[in-house]
């Protein structure tokens, strides 16, 4: 395993982490000129294409459990609607919040580590370039800990996992998606190893953060599927 | 400069044991291990199908030593009927999972596929090596279920709901039996998602200098096509295993319905749908027997090519039909439904793109036989299971005609005509992509060559019998004869019993033939022949550019560059009938890509 | 070896077209209405698919006895006309083979599933259980009484549940183990699971249909022949599935007639 000092990647100044993660996987399918022999040795790094077959994979998982929750809802006339526990908008909050932390994380990281100068952030480039993901760490657990407390809620009122339908529905998807959110979780945890390292590779940081953001987009997917069908 | 290998995960060869042959990150060691996986399943597959021959040719029969499998499911050596759907249910698994899924795509792909694409390893060597040890611990659940007090589950390889779903009221095995075969399932899932991000990476980001996706051989697409439908497939089968196991162990009903009646008890479940089950099982299970199939198309058009001294008629004809069947597989999957009760207009809809999909096949099968024509031809082992592959799959593809129109259907569904069908493509067709195979890469993976002998004997044996085994198959379904019965006891069954027992002998005589191959495998691998060179078979993708075996990161110390198609064969003004893909030689056949 | 290859793919191809071609084992005689067109639907098939079996087996014989072992000097060639020719041979003859078979074929299933039941069908209920089939007919007043799955009781030969006690439509059910209709009268067949998956198979009858435990099934068929046929189970639903059958038999109008006043008085 490398144990090098970790240089300072090469930053494409014209290519902000917000504007996508490099060459991207699909532009060197063949060169434009098509002449092979000129094929370029660089390709896209594999965590960038991998991230998206992971979150293909997580996709079609929650669009079979979307459909089961609408069949079964048609099948019978036993859904018992209820109101989605409060607590839920608030970590609504808190996970997009985490979004949006993570995405400080990233520049604080970019500029520590590109040698991005400007006067006026000297004092912020001084700071532990993982702060921010401290923050989003711990925002992300606390996402957790407020769906485990909506779960105990409904639980301590009598509403468990058999009690109905829409309750098996709300409990399977709630933590299907808090268990995908631990493995996000695990991800940033591994981010914040490697950067105090240094040997954190920009495209590990961005196959986590499209991960975490993706957690993030699915919640607000699944609170609309609940909130609409339950 | 910036290399390709910059990417990979840089691990060194290992030295210990451990690290080299039990938790290797090797992709090379893990297609073996795969292959050792499969292997052991197929000959369990293959024992329990002999089981249940014998059974259903010679019902009253006491097996020698039965009983020494199970007491309860086989008292003085006879199969009770329970038993019987237990074993045709856990060779169902085994062989569609561990054999069918497991060696054709995890074996082969995860030894050549980044050989082929000019990588030192997938870009996920963890990620690889859980794969094959979550696979692994899939099978062990299997395995287990066979010692549980009531047996394994017997609801079949499809575990159609309510019966799988209401415990052990339905039957032997229905409880934990049912449990554990979830968890096999749900695991299995997860090793092949996390295999298929590997196979898709590689394919995508790790090719060498001049390795376009043209490029690639036709091995490396199907492999790229088979993880591509996996993703989809396995990502839905996954979350069914959760419902499944909940309404067992935690009092859900997502798939049992009200006011169901098991001995005179009323069984507590509520307003589950029977045909979700279904939908969401089908979703996967079609795809799923087109990851079988696919990957075994690629292998054998591989080593037809490399054997016929010429490319395919057309290179990209065929990766588009192959492309074309990848996509429709995910529209077709009601056909397993025709008669379920679901919408009867649903029917009419499946059976369209069902229709269609005999296209692409069709369009394959022609291509490969417009390609024979004019070829030259060499016979070996690998050439002869192509070739074999070629006539099973037109005869198992035939039957497929009848099976997707919903009104013929209403006579074959649930008849041994469906048997047949699937176990032509399935049991025998991708059974001879993987034989083919391992006869054509056993010299690159071991550095030995397979007794060609014994290679052709299996071959014969295994070609002859299969048929004998399966075409009277249809016969039988057409005349109405109902699968998944223990016994023959119906009145208009009772004559066909006669087939049955010829099938029999068919299938104890092809069992032999498989034998003789795991021989051949064993005693080739320690005392075989030493292969004369890299490239015995004279073959132009990077596989026969390698030493042999590879050394640990492929290419040793210059990563290859590639300047021609994968099919350089017989191209005018060349030295050789064969330009290697890394040859520098400046010859270029008409139609090659420039 | 090559040339061996190739002869025993024809014979193989043959031989297995024989048993197709002898009738050696026929599909059972089709004594419904709309069997007819399944029967021309299937021989169509058999025709089309049988040609394309022999054609292509004895395409990949002649190919593989023709091009193996070639010498030395040989040249490889290309098939006539390209790959370009086989693309559209294939869409041209297969997809107008798939086209009409799946609009032709979509007339067979409709006459099955598409058309409503005849107003004077006589309705019959079947309900599948582990391991048999109970039959059901409403009696005089043409009603089926409703079903109390908290009573089925196996013991009392109750197995649909009634309660003949409080449901006045339940008294004069008719509940047998055997099913009976009358010839050339269409049937309203009502299709309930007591338990778990089963289906409804009699190959005479042309008629093949899941039952859905939680969605009661209905199908309709008419008989043209008189005589006694099995109803056999094709979905598998426990370890006595094999042996889950009922014998239906298909009487004059008379001898229904009376055979449902012995059965009405066996209640």
């Amino acid at each position: 395993m490398a144990t090098t000092v970790h240089e300072p990647p090469k930053i494409d100044l014209d290519r902000l982490p917000s504007q996508g993660s490099g060459n991207g996987g699909w532009r060197n399918l063949t060169p434009a000129n098509g002449d092979l022999r000129q094929l370029k040795d660089s390709s896209p790094p594999p965590a960038s294409t991998g991230i998206w077959v992971g979150l293909a994979a997580i996709t079609m998982s929650f669009a079979a459990f979307t459909s089961a929750l609408i069949v079964r809802q048609g099948a019978a006339q036993d859904w018992r609607h209820f109101t989605l526990p409060p607590v839920l908008y608030l970590n609504t909050l808190v996970i997009v919040a985490s979004s949006v932390t993570l995405e400080l994380a990233r520049r604080q990281i970019a500029a520590f580590m590109g040698g991005l100068r400007d006067e006026g952030t000297d004092k912020a480039q001084a700071a532990n370039p993982a702060r921010w993901l401290y923050i989003t760490l711990f925002l992300g657990l606390l996402f957790v800990a407020g769906q485990t407390f909506a779960w105990m809620q409904l639980k301590s009122q009598g509403f468990g996992l058999a009690t109905n339908v829409s309750y098996s529905f709300f409990y399977v998807l709630t933590v299907a998606h808090a268990f995908h959110v631990f493995g996000g979780l695990g991800g940033l945890v591994r981010v914040i190893v490697k950067l105090n390292k240094s040997v954190l590779r920009r495209s590990t940081l961005v196959a986590t953060s499209r991960y975490w953001h993706f957690m993030g987009v699915l919640w607000l997917y699944l609170l609309l599927l609940l909130w609409m069908k339950l | 400069m910036h290399d390709m290998s910059a990417h990979a995960v840089h691990h060194g060869a290992p030295t210990s044991f451990i690290r080299k042959h039990v938790f290797s990150l090797d992709h090379k060691v893990i297609g073996k291990q795969y292959y050792a996986l499969a292997l052991v399943a197929a000959l369990l597959g293959m024992f329990l199908s002999w089981l249940m021959r014998i059974h259903l040719g010679f019902g009253s029969f006491a097996i020698p030593g039965l009983h020494l499998l199970s007491s309860t499911g086989a008292p003085g050596n006879v199969m009770t009927p329970e038993y019987y759907l237990q074993l045709m249910t856990m060779h169902g698994t085994i062989m569609v999972f561990f054999v069918l899924t497991t060696a054709p795509f995890a074996a082969f792909g995860n030894f050549f596929l980044p050989i082929q694409t000019g990588a030192e390893d997938m870009p996920f060597p963890h990620f690889n090596m859980m794969s094959f040890w979550v696979t692994f611990a899939a099978f062990l659940p299997i395995v287990a279920s066979f010692f549980l007090s009531d047996g394994p589950t017997l609801g079949g390889w499809t575990q159609y709901a309510p019966l799988s779903a209401i415990g052990s009221a339905g039957g032997p095995g229905e409880g934990l039996g049912v449990v554990l075969w979830a968890t096999s399932i749900g695991l299995f899932c997860i090793g092949q998602l996390l295999g298929s991000l590997n196979f898709i990476t590689t394919t995508l980001d790790m090719r060498c200098k001049g390795m376009s996706l043209m490029r690639l051989p036709l091995t490396a697409w199907a492999w790229f096509l088979t993880s591509v439908m996996g993703l989809a497939a396995f990502a839905v089968l996954m979350p069914a295993t959760i419902l499944l196991i909940l309404d067992h162990v935690a009092g859900t009903s997502f798939f049992v319905a009200s006011n169901l009646v098991i001995n005179d008890h009323l069984l507590p479940h509520s307003g589950g749908s029977t045909l979700l089950w279904q939908h969401l099982f089908w979703f996967f299970g079609h795809p799923e027997v087109y990851i079988a199939i696919v990957p075994g198309m690629g292998i054998v058009s591989h080593i037809l090519i490399t054997n016929m001294r010429r490319p395919m008629l057309s290179h990209r004809v065929l990766l588009y039909s192959m492309a074309a069947l990848v996509v429709l597989s995910y529209m077709v999957y009601g056909h397993h439904m025709f008669v379920s009760g679901m919408n009867p207009v649903s029917s009419l809809a499946f059976s369209f793109p069902t229709l269609v999909i005999t296209i692409p096949s069709t369009i394959i099968v022609l291509i490969w036989l417009g390609s024979l024509y004019g070829s030259k031809l060499r016979i070996n082992s690998a050439s002869l299971f192509s070739l074999g592959f070629v006539s099973m799959f037109i005869s198992g593809g035939v039957s497929g005609f009848f099976l997707a129109q919903p009104s013929i259907d209403i006579m074959l569904h649930a008849t041994y005509f469906v048997v047949g069908h699937f176990h032509l493509v399935m049991g025998v067709a991708a059974m001879f992509g993987i034989f083919a195979g391992t006869y054509f890469w056993f010299p690159k993976m071991t550095g030995r060559m397979m007794n060609e002998t014994l290679g052709k004997v299996h071959f014969w044996m295994s070609f002859v019998g299969a048929y004998c085994i399966f075409m009277p198959f249809h016969y039988l379904g057409i005349a109405g004869n109902v699968r998944r019965y223990q016994a023959f006891t119906d009145d208009y069954l009772i004559p066909l019993i006669p087939v049955h027992k010829f099938i029999t002998v068919a299938a104890l005589f092809t069992g032999v033939a498989q034998l003789i191959f795991l021989y051949n495998l064993i005693h080739s691998r320690f005392k075989g022949e030493i292969a004369p060179n890299d490239n015995p078979w004279q073959g132009t993708s990077l596989e026969w550019s390698t030493a042999t075996p590879p050394p640990h990161n492929n290419f040793g110390d210059k990563m290859p560059v590639v300047y021609h198609d994968p099919y350089q064969y017989s191209v005018e003004g060349a030295s050789t009938d064969y330009i290697m893909q890394t040859s520098p030689e400046n010859v270029h056949s008409p139609d090659e890509e420039k | 070896m090559a040339k061996l290859l190739a002869v025993t793919i024809v014979v193989i191809a043959i031989a297995s077209a024989i048993p197709i071609v002898a009738h050696m084992w026929p599909m059972p005689q089709d004594i419904s209405t709309h069997g007819h067109l399944i029967d021309e639907q299937y021989a169509d098939t058999m025709l089309e698919a049988g040609i394309s079996f022999l054609a292509s087996q004895l395409l990949l014989a002649f190919f593989i006895w023709k091009f193996s072992n070639p010498k030395p000097g040989d040249k490889v060639k290309s098939f006539p006309g390209g790959a370009a020719g086989l693309v559209i041979a294939a869409f041209l003859l297969v997809g107008t083979e798939c086209l009409a078979l799946g609009v032709f074929g979509a007339k067979a299933w409709a006459s099955v599933y598409f058309t409503p039941p005849a107003a004077d069908a006589v309705p019959v209920q079947v309900q599948a259980g582990q391991f048999a089939f109970y039959f059901r007919y409403p009696g005089p007043d043409g009603t089926f009484g409703p079903l109390h799955a908290d009573q089925i009781n196996e013991a009392n030969a109750n197995f649909y549940g009634l309660d003949t006690t409080h449901d006045q439509d339940s008294k004069d059910d008719i509940v047998t183990a055997e099913m009976a209709i009358p010839v050339n009268r269409e049937i309203h067949l009502l299709m309930h699971s007591k338990d778990v998956g089963h289906s409804f198979y009699v190959p005479e009858l042309r008629v093949q249909q899941d039952f859905v435990p939680g969605l009661d099934v209905a199908l309709h068929f008419t008989a043209t022949k008189v005589g006694k046929y099995e109803i056999v189970c094709t979905q598998l639903c426990g370890l006595g599935h094999y042996n889950m059958k009922a014998y239906l038999e298909v009487k004059s109008q008379e001898d229904y007639d009376s055979w449902i006043k012995q059965q009405a008085a066996l209640q």
